[in-house]
C-alpha cells in the first residue's frame, strides 16, 4: 500500500509535468503511512471524509488506481466521471466520500458518518483526515464540540506535514500539538511519528476501537513530511530551507522506514520487497496508459448530475 | 371538513409524519428540542418539533451552537444512509454554515459524479417585521438560489408549508426550506393525510388579466391585499406563488404574461441580484415580446434591515407599494390602448 501510493503519485508528478494533468493537484507522497496505517483498521463499510490531499486516503480505502487516474487526466471514465479531478478524488463504493478544496471542510462531514452510524444502530467508523492548516478553521473546532457532544464514532486525524501551503505549522500552531485541543472537548488524543506505519497503526487500532465500541471520539496527530510543494505545477517551495526536502527524504521516509523494520525483522526478504516494487510499478503504468487512452467526457455530461431530479 | 393548522404547525406535522414513515430521517439543530441537558423541556424556540422528542427519542437531537459542524454534519449522514432534518434557526446564521451548503451539500452529486446524493433539509427562519434587527431579518432565498445543487423553497401559507415539507424531506437533492416568521402563526387548512407539493409548480393564486404578479413567501399575502384594492379601481392582476425559486416554474409565468402583458415581481430582498431582477431577468430573454412595457420589481431598499417601527415598517415592501407598482406597469403599458383593444376585439393572444 505504501508502494502504490508513493508510485502513483511520482507518476502522477511526471504527468503533471508533462501536461498530461490539466489541473490543481497535491500530492501526498511522504505521508503514506497515515492513509496506510489507519485505513488498514477500517473495514470495507467504514466511511472516511479527506483533505484536498486526497490520492492517499482514497488508494489506502480500496479506490481502483485506473479510474483514479483518469480522473485525474480529467476523462470520461475516471472515478467521478472527469468531474471532480484531483481535488475531489472520491469512491463512494469503498466508503470514500471525498477529497475537498476547503481545508477542514470535510472534518463535519466525518462527524455525520458517526451520527449515521450510530442512527442506523451499526457499528461503522468515520475517519475524518485534516491537515495541520483545516485544524485551525472553525469548522474543525466545532466539529470537535459535536462530535464530543454526541459521542460520535469519529477519529480525526491530523497530518500535520510541516505546512499549511506554505505557512509553516510552527508559526500558525504556535508549537503546540493539535491533539491537545482535543482536550478541552474530553476527546483523547494520540500524538505520532506519521513517518512510522507502526505508530500509526497502533494509535488507529485504539482509536477505532474506542470508537466502534461506543467510547466516542478520538484524535490522532500525526507529524509527518510532505516531499513535493503545495500544489503541482504553482509551487516551487522558496519557503523551505535549502536542503529542506532533500533531508526529509533522506531522514524521514516513511517507506524505507518500514522496510528497514520489516526486513530487519526477518519478516519480508528484500528480494519480496522488489517483487512488490515491480507489481506496483506495472499497475501504476497500466493506469497511466489507460488513462491516456481514455475518451474525454461527453460534453452532454457538463449538464448532468447538478441534481437528482429537478 | 376543513381542518385548519398554521404554518408552523403545518411544518411540524410534515416531520412528524415523514418521521414516522421513514426511519432514516432525523432531526438536529440549537434547540431543535430546546432543553437536552436540562431537566425541563423549552419545546422549541418556536415549536414546529415540539413533542417529536417524546416520539422519536433517538432521532432527534439538540446541537451545540456550531452551524458549520452540524450542517455538515447533515452532508455526511445523507451521505451515509440517513435524511436529515437541519434547523439552522434564524436564516442569517447561514454565514457561518456557508462553506458546508455551498461547497459541500450543494457540490456533492455533481463533483463526485453523481456517486452520491445528499437528501437533506436546511429548514431556517427569514423576514422582517419582528424587530430582529439588521442580523435576524434578513431574507437570503435569493443568496442561496444563485448556487446550483441547492434547491430552495419559500411557502407562503400552511396547506404549502406541509407539502413541500414533506416534499423536501422525500427529495434526494439538498433543500434550503425558508419559513416566514410573520406568517407562523397564520391558519389554515391543511390535510391531515400525508401528501407533497411538487417542486416547480407554482401556484395560481388568483386569475386576472390586466397584470401578472410574482410573489415570494410573505409577499403573496401583500398581492392578494393589493389585488383587491387594484380590482375596486378597475384592474384586474393574476398572482403566481412560485412557491419554490430552485426550481422555477418559467412556463407559469411566461404563459401569464403572454395572457397579461405585464409583469412585477414581488421580492423581500434587496434588490441587487435578487429573485426579483431573475425573474424580470427572464421574461425579458424569453416572451420580451409578450411585454407591452416595462417589467417592475417590488423589493425592499438595498439596505440592512433597520431596527426602529418607524424605519422596520418602511423597509418591508407592503400592499400600498404592490399598487404603486402594478400601475406604473399597466400605465407604462399602455392600460388605455389595451382598453381600446379590447373594445375593438384585438386583444392579444390569451393562453
Amino acid at each position: 500500500m505504501l508502494r502504490t501510493i508513493r508510485a502513483f503519485e511520482e507518476r502522477v508528478h511526471v504527468e503533471y509535468a508533462e501536461g498530461n494533468i490539466p489541473g490543481a493537484t497535491h500530492l501526498y507522497a511522504g505521508q503514506e503511512a497515515i492513509a496506510a496505517g489507519c485505513c488498514a483498521e477500517l473495514r470495507p463499510d467504514d466511511y472516511i471524509s479527506s483533505t484536498h490531499r486526497g490520492h492517499g486516503h482514497a488508494i489506502a480505502k480500496g479506490a481502483d488506481l485506473t479510474r483514479m487516474m483518469m480522473e485525474l487526466f480529467g476523462r470520461e471514465g475516471g472515478v467521478c466521471r472527469g468531474k471532480g479531478g484531483s481535488m475531489h478524488i472520491a469512491d463512494f463504493s469503498v466508503g470514500m466520500l471525498g477529497a475537498n478544496g476547503i481545508a477542514g471542510g470535510g472534518v463535519p462531514i466525518g462527524c455525520g458518518v458517526g451520527l449515521s452510524a450510530k442512527v442506523r444502530g451499526t457499528d461503522q467508523v468515520g475517519v475524518a483526515f485534516v491537515g495541520d492548516g483545516g485544524a485551525n478553521q472553525g469548522a474543525f473546532l466545532e466539529s470537535l464540540s459535536l462530535a464530543s457532544v454526541w459521542q460520535l464514532p469519529v477519529v480525526f486525524v491530523v497530518e500535520d506535514n510541516g505546512y499549511a501551503q506554505a505557512t509553516a505549522s510552527k508559526y500558525h500552531l504556535r508549537g503546540l500539538d493539535v491533539a491537545r485541543r482535543g482536550e478541552a472537548f474530553g476527546i483523547p488524543g494520540a500524538v505520532v511519528d506519521g513517518c512510522d506505519f507502526f505508530a500509526v497503526r497502533d494509535a488507529a487500532v485504539e482509536a477505532v476501537r474506542r470508537a466502534r465500541s461506543g467510547g466516542g471520539p478520538s484524535i490522532i496527530d500525526c507529524k509527518t513530511a510532505r516531499f513535493f510543494g503545495h500544489m503541482e505545477g504553482f509551487d516551487q517551495q522558496a519557503y523551505r530551507g535549502s536542503g529542506e526536502a532533500e533531508k526529509l527524504r533522506a531522514e524521514r521516509d516513511c517507506i524505507q522506514r518500514f522496510t528497514a523494520s520489516v526486513t530487519g525483522a526477518g519478516l519480508v526478504s528484500p528480494e519480496e520487497f522488489d517483487a512488490i516494487d515491480r507489481e506496483v510499478a506495472d499497475e501504476i503504468a497500466r493506469a497511466a496508459e489507460a488513462a491516456k487512452a481514455a475518451a474525454d467526457p461527453d460534453p452532454a455530461e457538463l449538464l448532468t448530475d447538478v441534481y437528482v431530479s429537478y | 371538513m376543513e381542518r385548519m393548522l398554521t404554518y408552523v404547525q403545518a411544518i411540524g406535522e410534515a416531520m412528524s409524519q415523514e418521521m414516522s414513515r421513514d426511519p432514516s430521517v432525523v432531526s438536529f439543530g440549537e434547540d431543535n428540542i430546546g432543553g437536552m441537558g436540562c431537566d425541563g423541556k423549552l419545546g422549541n424556540a418556536w415549536g414546529p418539533t415540539q413533542g417529536l422528542h417524546e416520539k422519536f427519542p433517538d432521532r432527534i437531537f439538540d446541537t451545540p451552537i456550531t452551524e458549520a459542524a452540524f450542517v455538515g454534519a447533515a452532508v455526511g449522514a445523507a451521505a451515509s444512509g440517513l435524511r436529515p432534518v437541519v434547523d439552522l434557526l434564524f436564516a442569517d446564521f447561514m454565514g457561518v454554515a456557508f462553506d458546508q451548503l455551498i461547497n459541500q451539500a450543494a457540490k456533492l452529486r455533481y463533483m463526485f459524479g453523481g456517486q452520491g446524493t445528499a437528501p437533506l433539509v436546511v429548514r431556517t427562519f427569514y423576514g422582517a417585521g419582528m424587530r430582529g434587527g439588521a442580523q435576524h431579518s434578513q431574507s437570503l432565498y435569493s443568496l442561496v438560489t444563485h448556487v446550483p445543487g441547492l434547491k430552495v423553497v419559500v411557502p407562503s401559507n400552511p396547506y404549502d408549508a406541509k407539502g413541500l415539507m414533506t416534499q423536501a424531506i422525500r427529495d434526494e437533492d439538498p433543500v434550503i426550506y425558508f419559513e416566514h416568521k410573520m406568517l407562523y402563526w397564520t391558519p389554515g387548512e391543511v390535510p391531515e393525510e400525508p401528501y407533497t407539493v411538487p417542486f416547480g409548480q407554482s401556484r395560481l393564486v388568483r386569475s386576472g388579466t390586466d397584470c401578472t404578479v410574482v410573489a415570494l413567501g410573505r409577499m403573496v399575502g401583500f398581492a392578494e391585499t393589493a389585488a383587491e384594492e387594484l380590482a375596486a379601481g378597475g384592474v384586474s392582476i393574476e398572482i403566481i406563488d412560485p412557491r419554490t425559486i430552485s426550481p422555477l416554474d418559467e412556463d407559469s409565468i411566461y404563459r401569464s404574461v403572454e395572457k397579461t402583458g405585464r409583469l412585477v415581481v414581488v421580492d423581500e430582498s434587496p434588490p441587487r441580484c435578487s429573485v426579483a431582477r431573475d425573474i424580470v431577468a427572464l421574461v425579458a430573454e424569453n416572451r420580451f415580446e409578450a411585454l407591452r412595457g416595462p417589467a417592475r420589481t417590488v423589493n425592499t431598499p438595498h439596505t440592512p434591515v433597520p431596527y426602529s417601527p418607524a424605519l422596520e415598517d418602511r423597509y418591508i415592501p407592503g400592499p400600498d407599494s404592490i399598487v404603486r407598482a402594478v400601475l406604473e406597469a399597466v400605465e407604462a403599458g399602455g392600460w388605455n390602448g389595451r382598453r381600446q383593444d379590447r373594445l375593438a376585439g384585438t386583444q392579444s393572444p390569451v393562453a
